[in-house]
């Protein structure tokens, strides 16, 4: 990944270089840029104010949320949420937002931009923080005091953070002779 | 006074079929009427319809979420190589938004030097380019995993399609916007209303992706993002993210829901790939196929498509016992790079039972593997990219069933 990533610096580079030859468009103002979905980066880049507690998230996941994932995130309609850890590599792998994603802040982007299913972009920051909140603390990933914000949320260490590789294929399919 | 009754009467019955026509959609009452001498056809119409005797479609699971899931392109219906609009594959997250083409916008922004909004007219004006290309669902054949495989060819490995897109390079459009040094990945949103991303590499943007407005000769069907969409040559059906409205340029990727949840790949050790993009070569005996019957011993053409995220399909293997013996079948020219071949071998089924497949060789020498070789690799749990050789039982009696049946 790392040696990809040099290459791609190069290449943007050499684009950078250019200027526009055909002028098209117009500037993209502020508010235009603003209305597009708010892309969440691993390191907490565009992640708003606001925060959220356990407790507050108990509420919305109650009123928003468990219809389809269960009271306490068990999963009915819609995916479990919690459970799995240590399941990965067994016949059985249970692949949740405890067990699998790596990164906290993608909690925060999905909920954010889709959900509940049926009316995404519903919840305000506050009610994604405190939402994220309460399913990182069904899993035992955070406590139950533990306020969830633009700081303390890229910061969250999830179980499963190292367990991503690159794609090494091929790994099968390789010709047997040339 | 005969010749006058005779017309009033014909007047009367087109007339008739004219309602008819217009009562059941597809003028059904016109076209399945016979066709008796002097009797005129139905007329000429502004947007056509296939024969009303034509049934193939696409199949999809029952749900309590229609908005969200697959429905399958009816491979086994399908002749030469690309595949109508209208049969398309689809993989929605939160249904089909329906979007004003005059009111949409793309906007390219993040790590650029002039933030810009494009309108469709806008990016129709550019210098555009047209390309055939194959468009797989990551997730196609992800059933084949499992001990029992699917039981015909459209629900087994028909999360894939062939079209000709028309679009502007996506390279021009960065161009435009002007790219910073440091920017290498580009997060691409649709307008859906679950606003699906993707992290896409920039290296990829630069090299050959479409900003695609064009399927098969006419704008994009809403189901495949109109009015606009990325097309990925080669790479797996979720990053072509569809009703495109912002790109947003990055120095790092944004580990969205569907690179991270999902599109990743579980192997046996616990660990998963993440990034895998590229589609690799596979083939499927379209015909004969799961859930089809032979009429009776007699010479038939063994059909089916081939396809390689990698470039041109170089060979197609058959068999017709099991895998003991291959033979090469005829391929379709020309061969376009990530796009559909078709391949053809006429084949005497003799009235007993023989196990069909075929298997494809990519122009990087990449073989197809069987399903024991996938399995053995990556185990039964990394549920996207599977790529093996799917069997066909033709049975005595001319039915056709999957290998376990």
């Amino acid at each position: 990944m790392w040696k990809l990533r040099v290459m791609l610096l190069a290449g943007a580079a050499v684009m950078a270089a250019q200027s526009p030859k055909y002028g098209v468009g117009s500037p993209a103002t502020p508010e235009q840029i603003r209305g597009l979905g708010a892309a969440i980066a691993p390191d907490g880049t565009g992640l708003p104010d606001g925060s959220g507690t356990v407790a507050a998230g108990r509420e919305v996941f109650a009123a928003r949320c468990s219809k389809c994932h269960g009271e306490k995130g068990e999963g009915a309609v819609g995916p479990l949420l919690v459970g799995g850890q240590g399941s990965l590599a067994t016949a059985k792998p249970v692949k949740t937002v405890g067990s699998y994603w790596p990164c906290a802040t993608t909690v925060w982007d999905y909920i954010n931009r889709a959900m509940p299913f049926d009316q995404p972009g519903l919840l305000k920051p506050p009610e994604v923080y405190a939402v994220v909140a309460y399913v990182l603390n069904l899993n035992g990933i955070i406590g139950n005091d533990q306020v969830m914000d633009a700081k303390s949320l890229p910061k969250v260490k999830m179980p499963n953070r190292n367990g991503f590789i690159k794609d090494p294929r091929p790994d099968v399919g390789k010709r047997t002779k040339p | 006074m005969k010749e006058s009754k005779r017309s009033s009467r014909r007047q009367l019955l087109r007339i008739g079929a004219a309602l008819g026509g217009g009562l059941l959609a597809g003028h059904e009452g016109v076209l399945a009427g016979d066709n008796a001498p002097g009797q005129l056809g139905a007329p000429l119409g502004p947007y056509g319809e296939r024969s009303p005797f034509e049934k193939a479609v696409r199949w999809r699971r029952d749900s309590k979420t229609p908005e969200t899931g697959s429905s399958f392109t009816p491979l086994q219906d399908s002749v030469g190589t690309l595949t109508p609009s209208s049969l398309h594959y689809e993989r929605h997250h939160s249904g089909i938004p329906s979007i004003d083409p005059a009111q949409h916008r793309l906007v390219i922004h993040g790590m650029v030097n002039r933030p810009l909004s494009l309108t469709v007219a806008e990016i129709r004006r550019l210098p555009s380019v047209s390309q055939t290309l194959v468009l797989e669902c990551g997730g196609n054949s992800g059933s084949e995993w499992a001990a029992k495989t699917g039981p015909d060819v459209q629900r087994s490995y028909g999360l894939v399609s062939c079209s000709e897109w028309t679009g502007v390079p996506l390279s021009l459009l960065l161009a435009e916007a002007g790219v910073q040094p440091g920017a290498s990945w580009l997060i691409a949103e649709g307008a859906d209303a679950c606003r699906m991303e993707r992290s896409i590499p920039i290296a990829k943007a630069l090299d050959n992706i479409l900003v695609a407005y064009g399927q098969n000769g006419e704008a994009l069907r809403p189901a495949q993002g109109y009015p606009l969409r990325l097309i990925i040559p080669g790479w797996e059906g979720n990053a072509n993210v569809k009703w495109l409205h912002s790109l947003k340029l990055t120095d790092q990727a944004y580990m969205a829901r569907d690179e991270t949840a999902k599109y990743t790949e579980l192997m046996p050790d616990g660990k998963a790939w993440m990034f895998a993009f590229q589609m690799d070569a596979k083939s499927v005996i379209t015909f004969p196929s799961g859930g089809q019957t032979l009429p009776g011993p007699n010479l038939y053409e063994l059909t089916g498509l081939a396809w390689s995220g990698r470039g041109r399909i170089e060979r197609v293997d058959i068999t017709t016992d099991g895998g003991r013996s291959w033979v090469k079948a005829k391929l379709q020219e020309p061969r376009l790079p990530m796009a559909f071949t078709r391949f053809r071998l006429p084949w005497r089924f003799d009235g007993r039972e023989a196990v069909i497949a075929s298997r494809a060789v990519d122009e990087t020498g990449y073989v197809q593997p069987t399903r024991e070789a996938l399995i053995a690799v990556r185990g039964t749990h990394s549920a996207y990219h599977f790529n093996g050789i799917k069997l066909w039982k033709v049975h005595a009696d001319g039915t056709v069933t999957n290998v376990e049946a």
